[in-house]
């Protein structure tokens, strides 16, 4: 991995404790690192890690929707459905940008997602049988993804926190469209409000795991608080966001597949079923329903496109040739 | 010093982009992005930041055309306004309670 390394010029003259000195005053002060700042290296590596994550998660989330585009009801569908696949695109993008700015290439963030290197979400390697599925998806696993991202417009790292700004302000239609296509089905005929209700079953239970593990469990997650990357633990978001489906599950006249979820007056929380994480282990180690077709068919795009990007490389160098001659 | 995001082994250059809201307004920085060529960055400028007609206009530039100052020197660089509050407005006191002053 090749690191933008820090200006010698500049910091040459403090060492290392001087350098994490301020790194940390910046920190405890709520301000921004931006990308030029002097950084401990496992801060830099970890938004790496977390950036390309997400990145990879947008550019993969295009799939199951993608699948969708052509068999959508209604052209006014088919338009919302592709509206909503290049935010996508769009939001992977602004995030490679953003990590990109850490010192590591678009190139080398491409090659560790197609030889499955790196991770994403493994929400996306769930199938989407139905049109209620796109519904679902909306609601639900955008829904959860709004939830998380939300505090990271926050979030220390400047290029991260502005991208989710940009992010969360497009995101909230995909979630809208996604409850108005369940609402649709669900006061639909019976057979299309059953076809609300499996993909809702189906769903629930994946994006409350888009939450990560509990928080006794999840090793990082201090050490990326106390770098203010993350603002709120993993079963604080999950329970915020259990919170805001149970009055919208009303409205949608769905039920949430949990018949132990109700309100705790005395705990201060919601009260649930245990999470299936065996389910989730395996489909983040690689085993889920759609892990393979989802790299697969990255690989094979990448790959089809090759000519494309050396056409644009061609022409460009072609016309900057030209240009040195006039000169 | 290194342009951010400019590392060895990127294929593309790196663009910042800036766009206008409104007539009236400052192009202001919105991000970046790689492209091949000038023609083809603004091109892409327009898909990525410009799908919900944030702007009617859009600049393009090459990141390694930017000269910048140093974020480590700031206090020095910036030094020179400092301790220098008659600058502003409310550094004349005495004449807070005057009318249309």
């Amino acid at each position: 991995m090749t690191l933008t390394a820090p200006d010698a010029s500049a910091t040459g003259d403090l060492d290392e404790a001087e350098l994490q000195a301020r790194f940390d005053a910046l920190i405890e002060a709520d301000q921004r690192i931006e990308p030029r700042d002097w950084m401990p290296g496992a801060y830099r590596k970890t938004l790496i890690r977390q950036i390309s994550q997400h990145a990879h998660s947008e550019i993969i989330g295009m799939q199951p929707e993608g699948n969708w585009i052509s068999r959508a009801p209604t052209l006014k569908r088919k338009a919302i459905l592709m509206a909503k696949v290049q935010d996508e695109a769009g939001h992977g993008l602004y995030l490679y940008s953003a990590a990109q700015t850490l010192g590591i290439s678009r190139d080398e963030m491409t090659e560790q997602l197609i030889t499955s290197r790196a991770r994403y979400s493994s929400i996306f390697n769930y199938p989407t049988p139905t049109w209620a599925d796109m519904g679902a998806i909306g609601w639900l696993v955008d829904g959860a993804a709004i939830c998380n991202q939300v505090p990271l417009c926050r979030a220390s790292y400047g290029p991260y926190g502005r991208a989710m700004v940009r992010i969360c302000k497009e995101e909230s239609f995909h979630q809208r469209q996604g409850f108005e296509i369940l609402l649709e089905l669900s006061q639909g005929t019976e057979a299309q409000h059953r076809m609300a209700q499996e993909a809702v079953d189906r769903w629930y239970w994946p994006s409350l795991m888009m939450f990560g593990p509990p928080d006794d469990e999840s090793p990082n997650s201090a050490q990326s608080m106390a770098w203010k990357i993350k603002r709120f633990s993993n079963d604080e978001l999950r329970q915020r966001f259990v919170g805001m489906l149970v009055p919208q599950a009303e409205v949608l006249g769905l039920t949430l597949p949990d018949p132990n979820l109700r309100w705790n007056e005395e705990r201060g929380q919601w009260d649930m079923s245990e999470i299936d994480w065996t389910e989730f282990n395996e489909v983040l180690a690689g085993r889920g329903p759609a892990n393979a077709q989802r790299i697969q068919h990255r690989r094979d795009a990448h790959e089809d496109g090759a000519w494309v990007r050396e056409a644009a490389a061609a022409y460009a160098e072609k016309r900057a040739a030209r240009e040195r001659q006039a000169a | 010093m290194p342009t951010p995001g400019d590392v060895a082994g990127e294929g593309w250059p790196l663009y910042e982009v800036f766009v206008r809201a409104n007539r009236g307004l400052s192009h202001v920085h919105v991000g970046s992005l790689h492209a091949p060529d000038d023609d083809m960055a603004l091109r892409n400028a327009r898909d990525l930041y410009t799908r919900r007609n944030e702007g009617v206009s859009i600049w393009v530039v090459r990141s390694s055309a930017i000269t910048t100052s140093d974020p480590d020197q700031k206090g020095a660089f910036f030094e020179s306004p400092a301790g220098k509050n008659y600058r502003h407005a409310k550094y004349y006191e005495k004449s807070a309670e005057v009318p249309h002053l």
